[in-house]
């Protein structure tokens, strides 16, 4: 027991997976540099002075200094790296402890306003049963939160939940439509859809391509409902899915309030949220598109868009067919 | 009457579940903990066992193992009914024998009881 756990201590690979960082920025394989770099110069610096000084006390001395001032940098410089690492380890495990945490009372929440919800709706009136919806709301709201921190996590652990099946586009995006339907008429938005039919089935884990999708179209419709002064024929979201080259290309476009320019470039970094879009909306963790980007880059996908502020946006996804297809 | 053990240790959890099988017309017997859970899988032989799966004094993969291999219990249909939801242990739960695995945040009160009626082949 004691030798396995001493062994898997030199799986560097695995520990800067532990960790959740790339394997430039371990610890271990700074430490292993450091080691490298010091013993190379120690090996070289014998060399040159054993050639030019004659004095071999002198070259054993300015080894020694060398070798402890390099011992020294490079006790700092791996020490930085092993709190980078212990910050990043907390903070996966802060959000995996925290997201389960909070799951639990959710459930108790959420299943005791559906038992209520059962046993006195039709003993309530319209506006009392109204509340039972604002708590169903509000339970799925922290839900989903709390399925984004989950699914960043294990992003950045490298370990997203994959459940690999063939997969129609048209179809499950249909589904997904059919689903926003609720939302996009309650923001008085319009979704028009040109979905071409005969694209080839793909092979991967549905919830994902699933999550990616939603993601994109919640935020058109939100963000076309976000624009104050929208005319209502301008209230569209216009979705198209086809095939293009060896790749499946779907778009989602909207005439909503459109991303600042000076934001474009973070705009798929974690918890960010434009300017423009928190003034209007306060929902919202800024976690969707980074988890939509995370998920397209992980099935060779590419992801991007185009935007101009108060006109509207553009987000477009591809994936590549063969790729997908070759896995099975 | 068909009787259901429910293992969790959220309390809460137990009264709003046990409050809807009894009006569903099944008994429900419970226990907050796994040792406790097992004991009462051994004594009252239920028709169906609802198990969570992170438990004081005992985890309920344990507990799976335990009941499939007692040859007495064995047969009793085990639902898994927890908020874990990693591959690894919906595959671990299936392999050790669980009938199926339901990740409680994914599922509303109503589904949980029509999974529950087909285990029960209502």
């Amino acid at each position: 027991m004691f030798f396995k756990k001493n062994l898997s201590q030199l799986n560097i690979a695995a520990q800067c997976r532990k960790n959740g960082l790339p394997l430039h920025q371990c610890p271990q394989i700074i430490f292993l540099i450091m080691g490298i770099i010091i013993i190379g110069t120690m090996i070289s610096f014998y060399a040159i002075g054993m050639h030019w000084i004659e004095d071999p006390a002198t070259v054993a001395l300015i080894i020694s200094i060398i070798t402890i001032v390099l011992l020294i940098l490079s006790f700092i410089i791996t020490r930085s790296f092993e709190r980078l690492a212990e910050a990043s380890r907390m903070k996966t495990e802060f959000i995996n402890i925290v997201s389960h945490q909070l799951r639990s009372p959710l459930t108790n929440l959420k299943w005791a306003t559906d038992f209520l919800k059962t046993a006195t709706l039709n003993k309530l009136d319209e506006s009392e049963t109204e509340f039972f919806y604002v708590l169903e709301e509000n339970c799925k709201r922290m839900n989903e939160l709390i399925n984004n921190l989950l699914t960043v996590s294990r992003i950045e652990q490298k370990r997203l939940i994959e459940n690999k099946k063939i997969v129609s586009l048209p179809r499950l995006l249909k589904e997904i439509i059919k689903e926003s339907n609720a939302f996009a008429i309650a923001s008085n938005v319009t979704i028009k859809t040109e979905i071409e039919e005969k694209i080839p089935e793909i092979y991967c884990t549905r919830s994902l391509i699933k999550t990616v999708i939603e993601n994109l179209i919640n935020n058109a419709i939100h963000y076309s409902s976000a624009k104050d002064n929208s005319e209502p024929q301008k209230k569209i979201v216009e979705i198209k899915l086809n095939k293009r080259g060896k790749n499946i290309y779907l778009e989602i476009q909207d005439y909503g309030i459109g991303i600042p320019e000076e934001d474009k470039k973070f705009i798929f970094e974690k918890f960010f949220r434009s300017k423009n879009v928190s003034k209007h909306q306060t929902r919202g963790s800024g976690l969707g598109l980074f988890i939509a980007k995370s998920i397209v880059k992980k099935m060779n996908g590419k992801i991007g868009f185009q935007s101009k502020q108060n006109q509207g946006t553009t987000f477009w996804f591809t994936l590549p067919i063969k790729k997908l297809k070759l896995e099975t | 009457m068909k009787t259901i053990l429910f293992i969790e240790d959220e309390s809460a959890l137990q009264k709003t579940f046990g409050e809807i099988l009894k009006r569903e017309g099944y008994k429900m017997i419970s226990a907050l903990d796994g040792e406790t859970g097992l004991k009462l899988c051994k004594t009252e032989k239920p028709d169906l066992v609802i198990l969570d799966l992170i438990l004081p004094k005992l985890h309920g993969f344990e507990i799976l193992k335990k009941v499939k291999a007692d040859e007495e219990i064995k047969d009793i249909p085990i639902i898994v009914l927890t908020n874990l939801e990693t591959m690894a242990d919906v595959e671990k739960a299936i392999e050790l024998g669980a009938m199926t695995y339901l990740v409680k945040a994914n599922y509303s009160l109503e589904e949980v009881i029509n999974k529950v009626k087909k285990a029960l082949g209502a």
